[in-house]
């Protein structure tokens, strides 16, 4: 299993060192070091390596990498999803994930770290569960335990541990009973030169913030549940009745948790909310090129599109763009070659354009890639699969919570290729 | 206020001032204390002077100090093995605490402390705590066992703490199952035949029980678990794959994959006819894809696991080829895999998608992945017939764009194309000559030169094209020198008359000027295939490729089994098997995917594309190889068919010689020679005139075609007249005489050069034949033996259908295709035919030896008769021996096997008798003179590898010579004799 841990910073320092068995000497990371030399993009940098003696399987989250080190045959996604839930854990814990804040708060993250993995095997993992043991750094509680004396360790075995439903404690309680639902669908997209859809498909996930009071049982329908083709629950769904009734049916965690995720297929027609008129031309001669682009709404289901963005990794030659926006601002980033233009909402009686000249780097030859188009964007009160929640009922508790759902559709992986 | 505070101590006495703070009345401060040394401990710094303090505070009831304690205590404890008893007490009673947090923190602590003596004390808490009421506490002790089975594996047996865990595996907790199941799991890898998770269906049924309630992680340990066990018949399969089939849509991809693996794996004994097989494949499909929706790691992983699958069970995500497609910010080793995967889903209906995709990765900016782009477009040639063309324009687009690494790339790939369609894209070559001059990588350079050698004969310059590659030919890297060496065999082969300087050039430039024994022996074998038997060489040179398999990188069927039973592995994700690297696991059991019970054969895997297949078995030359003259009867009427593919490119007979070895005919001949001959390794120079002179000619020129361009062939050496009468189809005098300077045939002023070919005499008189008259020779021209006959006929009657089959011979000669009288003979016409002889059919002794019983059938009958051909015709161009190991033969073939013999009127210097002998494969090599008298020492060899020694007395004045030959098959030596005079007379 899990043998230790490291942290290592974007700089390649280890800032940090755990180990569940033995230890392990951090030169084994130097194995680590040398590939991530030759990846050049830290991005880049494979996630399962093999060295004489171990394994080392790493994650790159928040600019950090997260390397740990295996003897034996494991799993390889299973160290991999525990490191992810390693940096959720410190991202809810202390509210970012990063080299400073988890320098500001070692003794934590070790007592987390301790609690998370014994002996390399998984322990306790679930938020709700590991804030009953180790509570999160909060200044008034600091404060409160200086004077008092008090500790951040709970002392009584967490409830969640054993029971049925380990993922929530017993004994709740709140005098605003509130049940809240976002849906949120990203869509992933390839469009090409001429605008038609490559591939499309729908990421969706349904976030849930629930304050209720006691053992609610909750039951979400939906209207047109047959839209997904493939959808991951959290525990507490009933795989049972979603199988048979298509209903989800749920005790909830308490708090914020991932209910559903799921997804719409790139075989199911997509609604791509904006097209993108793009030309982008470098000269053979000149050391200059052309940008033009127009960006206009497609299927957007009357509504609006909000937080429009786009960015563009321009091949390394170019030096500078002198453009004009006729809405929002663009910035180009000499170091790292990235144009973004920063767009706002869209107007459909006045589409954005950004146009202009490219400088290059003088006697280059002309760039032989395409740079692509990222976009951004949002829509509010809007799942672009069409998916609609029906109704939320609640039972085994007899007061009335106040319920909710959101839609928002962002764009995901949406590129346009040039 | 933060943790870091912890660091911002004084540097002057630092472990000083933590000694007093952690030895403080106050609680607080001493709190505060220990957690400064655990944050110094966590970057590192060495704080295990403060052992005895720490441990001091142990004794205590705030929870956080105590668990801050153990942490310390957990990382120091190796370190201070005597200190770490000191805390052994309170870990024994705080195993008795009322609070199962305690407890199950105690057990958990002491296990982590891998002190020997520690262990000892370990053994009883942990007992209770095994049994303890708490799950909490049990399923912590269950991780504890797999701890101290790391530290004492004997302790662990002996103290029987395996069949508790045993036990466990029956708890009526969910976690607690999942957690033995886990430690067993662990244990089980050091001890691979311990039959530790014996799994029955008793023992299923409660791991799938604790499957749907245990954590995410409870539930990837128990899928493993699951995936190691084997149903037994396919209903219990199908109730498992029933049960494991929700675990598909867990958000923990991990889980996923696992369930993947156990439905992979038991599917495999499911009837594919059962309404739910289809179902299952079916319900696979979509959490697959979901994966690649996750972070990159974990795509990765998914997608090395899934090349496995769609290797197994293309089926599966057959029409899901869009979410493989590439985007521009995908890491580099996720982009990668999706392009492998995309070829392996390549098919008819879906390649123009997936056409227009890799064009467009070709114009990415990344490199090693424009490379494999353009690579797999060829990949894609190939295993989509229907797409050929259309890749192969697509390429040649791509070569225009004159981006150096593509063109590159895209000339390497078209080579294997050219090779999976012959004949079919050759148009494209003048593109691709175009841009030979940007070609700078060794592999494109290999391919460019491969291409230009195999359409030598299209190419108009290809002889300059080579050249203008030879000029560098020592910098070039050994795959360049190697494929140029042959591209200008092949040249030459093709274009004999132009190219002879260019192919001596490369045969030097490979043999004398090159360290490289690999090239070295590459152009030692073609020189002298080249100089010993064009034809074979030709064949060998030239031979039909193997076909290219259509998919390249597939991995061999039993891996994949294994692999497919360790899908979400560590073995998965190297696609090699845990034995080829798994050290921790000593000794892994190799696993195997469980039959098919329904159908009762093995699921069909996909179609490996063996390039297999055209190797084997070339077609019989003869269809059937008579045992005796009589079987002769039955030779087919119409021409053989079976013939017409080439003969074993083996037809060479120096490689004969340890094959025939093994024909039981010829026993007492092979009497001594227990073991193939050594073939001599030439080292010497080109230039020396012991070369065999027999010059590399196309065999195919028919003698008409050769004697008109006799007289203009420019290569021609002077002292050539026409050929003599007895070789009516010396077609290698032109060439050799051209490649006179090359092979530096000594002189050669007026010496008839070639083996000695006896006259033709009458075979077959037309009286015994109906009105066919045969006669004939044997002539060893250019390495291959030949049996050169008149068919003259005398009867009334057209003459058709011929055809030839010998009787087993001594030396195993057989026609080595069929006999080629094209026209009907009509009265009174006789036509010349040359029959290639081969030494590789079936061998009988003869008496005489060199006896030949041959039959001939024409359209009237069968007719058959018996001749005698020269035994020098069966000497081999390298039958040269070294002079060490011909003093040693010498020393060794004991004297009885001398026979002396004596040649009358022969008028031939010493040189001179040399040098006739020479071109009959009968080599000097040395020469003593005493008291006048030449003794000439010379060796030869048969193509059965039976050497001749022998030495020549040349005494000036006296017409006769002394001839003693020493052979270890002492039989041979009477027709060896019988050529020695027959040459020397000639």
């Amino acid at each position: 299993m899990i043998h230790s841990l490291f942290l290592i910073n974007h700089s390649g320092d280890i800032f940090l060192e755990k180990h569940w068995k033995s230890v392990i000497s951090r030169s084994v990371c130097d194995y680590f070091f040398e590939v991530k030399e030759k990846a050049v993009d830290p991005e880049n940098v494979p996630p399962v390596l093999q060295t004489p003696h171990h394994y080392l399987i790493s994650i790159y989250r928040g600019k950090l990498f997260f390397l740990s080190v295996v003897q034996t045959e494991v799993p390889p996604l299973f160290v991999i999803e525990f490191l992810h839930r390693v940096a959720d854990t410190f991202q809810d814990y202390f509210g970012e994930c990063s080299e400073g804040v988890i320098k500001d708060n070692l003794v934590t993250v070790y007592e987390l770290l301790e609690e998370m993995l014994d002996n390399g095997f998984p322990l306790a993992t679930e938020s709700n569960v590991l804030k009953e043991m180790i509570r999160p750094p909060n200044i008034l509680r600091s404060v409160v335990n200086t004077l008092t004396g008090g500790s951040n360790v709970g002392d009584t075995l967490p409830t969640g541990q054993l029971s049925n439903v380990p993922w929530r404690r017993a004994g709740v309680k709140y005098t605003n009973n509130e049940a809240y639902f976002d849906v949120v669908e990203e869509i992933d997209a390839i469009l090409d030169k001429s605008g038609t859809t490559v591939f499309a498909e729908i990421q969706g996930v349904v976030e849930a913030c629930v304050r209720l009071t006691g053992m609610p049982d909750l039951t979400l329908s939906f209207m047109n549940p047959r839209l997904l083709d493939d959808m991951s629950f959290h525990p507490c769904v009933r795989f049972k009745r979603w199988e048979s009734e298509r209903v989800l049916s749920f005790i909830p965690p308490d708090g914020n948790f991932t209910l559903m995720t799921y997804h719409v297929s790139s075989q199911n027609l997509v609604a791509i909310p904006v097209y993108v008129k793009q030309n982008i031309n470098f000269f053979e001669t000149g050391s200059c090129g052309r940008l033009d682009i127009t960006i206009g709404p497609k299927q957007n289901m009357g509504k609006t599109v909000e937080g429009l963005m786009v960015t563009i990794h321009m091949p390394k030659v170019v030096l500078s763009a002198n453009l004009t926006a006729t809405q929002g601002n663009y910035t180009y980033d000499l170091t790292t070659k990235v144009l973004v233009w920063d767009i706002g909402k869209l107007n459909p009686q006045k589409l954005p354009n950004l146009r202009g000249s490219l400088s290059m780097q003088a006697g280059a030859p002309k760039p032989e890639e395409n740079p692509s188009l990222n976009i951004d964007l949002k829509i509010q009160q809007l799942a672009i699969s069409g998916l609609k929640v029906s109704r939320l009922d609640m039972y085994g508790e007899k007061y009335k919570p106040f319920k909710g759902v959101k839609y928002l559709t962002k764009a995901g992986k949406f590129q346009v290729r040039t | 206020m933060t943790d870091s505070k912890y660091f911002t101590t004084t540097k002057k006495g630092e472990i000083f001032e933590l000694k007093a703070e952690l030895n403080s009345d106050k609680k607080e401060k001493k709190k505060e204390a220990v957690k400064k040394v655990i944050a110094s401990m966590t970057v590192g710094k060495d704080v295990s002077a403060l052992f005895p303090d720490v441990v001091n505070c142990m004794q205590t009831d705030n929870l956080e100090l105590k668990k801050l304690v153990y942490l310390y205590l957990m990382n120091y404890a190796k370190s201070q093995p005597d200190m770490a008893i000191m805390a052994v007490n309170t870990f024994v009673k705080d195993c008795e605490d009322p609070n199962p947090l305690i407890r199950a923190l105690a057990v958990r602590t002491m296990g982590c402390i891998r002190v020997d003596k520690i262990t000892e004390y370990l053994c009883e808490p942990l007992r209770k705590c095994l049994k303890d009421e708490d799950p909490y506490v049990r399923k912590t002790a269950a991780v504890c066992v797999a701890k101290l089975h790391d530290i004492n594996a004997q302790l662990v047996e002996d103290q029987g703490f395996l069949d508790t865990l045993k036990d466990l595996i029956s708890d009526s907790n969910p976690m607690v199952v999942a957690n033995a199941v886990a430690a067993l799991s662990e244990i089980a890898e050091s001890h691979p035949n311990s039959n530790l998770l014996d799994l029955n269906p008793q023992t299923i049924n409660k791991l799938l029980t604790a499957l749907n309630e245990c954590t995410e992680w409870g539930q990837i340990f128990i899928l493993d678990c699951l995936a190691n066990y084997t149903p037994r018949d396919d209903r219990e399969s199908q109730s498992i794959c029933e049960r494991v089939t929700p675990r598909l849509s867990h958000a923990n991809s991990a889980v996923v994959l696992s369930a993947v693996k156990v439905l992979m794996k038991f599917m495999e004994m499911l009837p594919k006819d059962l309404d739910y097989y289809g179902t299952l494949l079916k319900k696979l499909a979509p959490p697959l894809v979901t994966l690649l929706s996750a972070e990159p790691e974990l795509q990765y992983v998914a997608l090395r696991n899934i090349n496995l699958i769609v290797q197994r069970r293309p089926e599966i995500l057959k029409h899901e080829m869009k979410v493989f497609f590439v985007k521009y910010n995908d890491p580099i080793y996720v982009k990668l895999e999706k392009l492998d995967i995309m070829i392996r889903l390549a098919s008819q209906a879906n390649i123009a998608q997936v056409l227009a995709e890799l064009k467009e990765y070709a114009t990415e900016v990344d490199v090693d992945f424009v490379r494999k782009a353009v690579r797999a477009i060829g990949r894609c040639a190939i295993k989509v017939e229907q797409s050929a063309e259309r890749c192969v324009s697509t390429l040649l687009d791509l070569i225009q764009t004159k981006v150096n690494y593509v063109v590159q790339e895209a000339i390497v790939v078209i080579k294997d194309i050219f090779r999976k369609y012959p004949n079919k894209y050759e148009s494209v070559i003048a593109t691709l000559c175009e841009n030979l001059d940007s070609l700078d990588e060794p592999e494109a350079r290999a391919a460019m030169i491969w291409i230009v050698g195999e359409y030598a004969e299209r190419i108009d310059n290809a002889d300059e094209l080579l050249e203008s590659f030879l000029e560098g030919f020592h910098d070039e890297s050994t795959q360049v020198q190697l494929q140029l060496l042959t591209a200008i065999v092949k040249l030459f082969l093709k274009k004999p008359t132009e190219t002879q300087e260019l192919v001596q050039q490369v045969l030097s430039l490979a043999t004398q000027d090159s360290d490289n024994p690999d090239l070295r022996d590459r152009g030692y074998i073609y020189w002298r295939l080249l100089s010993t038997d064009p034809v074979a060489a030709k064949e060998v040179v030239l031979a039909e490729k193997p076909l290219i398999s259509e998919e390249t990188d597939l991995i061999e069927p039993t891996l994949l089994e294994e692999l497919i039973c360790h899908i979400g592995t560590l073995a998965s994700v190297y696609h090699k098997p845990p034995s080829a690297f798994v050290e921790g696991s000593r000794g892994v059991q190799h696993k195997r995917l469980p039959g098919s019970a329904g159908s009762g054969e093995s699921v069909e895997s996909p179609d490996t594309g063996s390039a297999a297949g055209v190797s084997d078995a070339p077609p019989a030359v003869i269809p059937s190889q008579g045992d005796l003259l009589g079987d002769l009867l039955n030779l087919d009427l119409a021409p053989p068919a079976t013939t017409t593919g080439p003969p074993p490119p083996t037809s060479s007979g120096m490689q004969m010689g340890a094959m025939d070895l093994l024909g039981g005919g010829l026993d007492s001949l092979m009497g001594d020679e227990s073991e193939p001959p050594p073939i001599p390794l030439r080292t010497d120079t080109p230039q020396s005139p012991q070369l065999p002179h027999q010059s590399p000619s196309p065999p195919d020129y028919s003698p008409t075609e050769l004697g008109g361009d006799l007289g203009g062939s420019p290569a021609m050496g002077a002292g050539f007249g026409a050929p003599p009468a007895a070789m009516p189809a010396s077609f290698n005098a032109p060439v050799s005489g051209g490649l006179d300077d090359l092979f530096d045939l000594g002189g050669g002023v007026g010496m008839p050069s070639g083996a000695y070919s006896p006259p033709k005499s009458i075979w077959l008189p037309a009286m015994k034949a109906k009105g066919l008259e045969i006669s004939g020779t044997f002539a060893r021209r250019a390495g291959v033996v030949q049996m050169e006959m008149t068919l003259t006929n005398k009867a009334m009657s057209v003459m058709t259908d011929f055809a030839i089959q010998f009787n087993r011979n001594s030396f195993g000669l057989a026609p080595a295709g069929p006999l080629q009288v094209l026209t009907p003979v009509s009265p009174n016409q006789s036509i010349e035919v040359a029959l290639p002889l081969n030494t590789v059919g079936p061998v009988m002794k003869m008496e005489p030896l060199n006896n030949l019983q041959v039959a001939v059938k024409n359209n009237i009958d069968v007719f058959y008769f018996s001749c005698q051909y020269p035994i020098s015709m069966l000497f081999v161009e390298d039958g040269k021996m070294e002079r060490q190991v011909f003093l040693a033969t010498w020393k060794d073939i004991p004297n009885d096997n001398e026979s002396q013999f004596q040649i009358k009127d022969c008028h031939l210097s010493s040189d001179a008798a040399s040098s006739k002998l020479q071109g009959s494969n009968i080599f000097t090599i040395a020469k003593r003179t005493v008291d006048g008298q030449d003794m000439l020492y010379q060796s030869t060899k048969l193509t059965n590898g039976i050497w001749v020694l022998a030495e020549l007395r040349v005494q000036a004045g006296n017409p006769n010579y002394t001839v003693s030959l020493k052979c270890r098959a002492p039989e041979v030596a009477q027709c060896v004799f019988q050529s020695y005079e027959a040459v020397l007379k000639n």
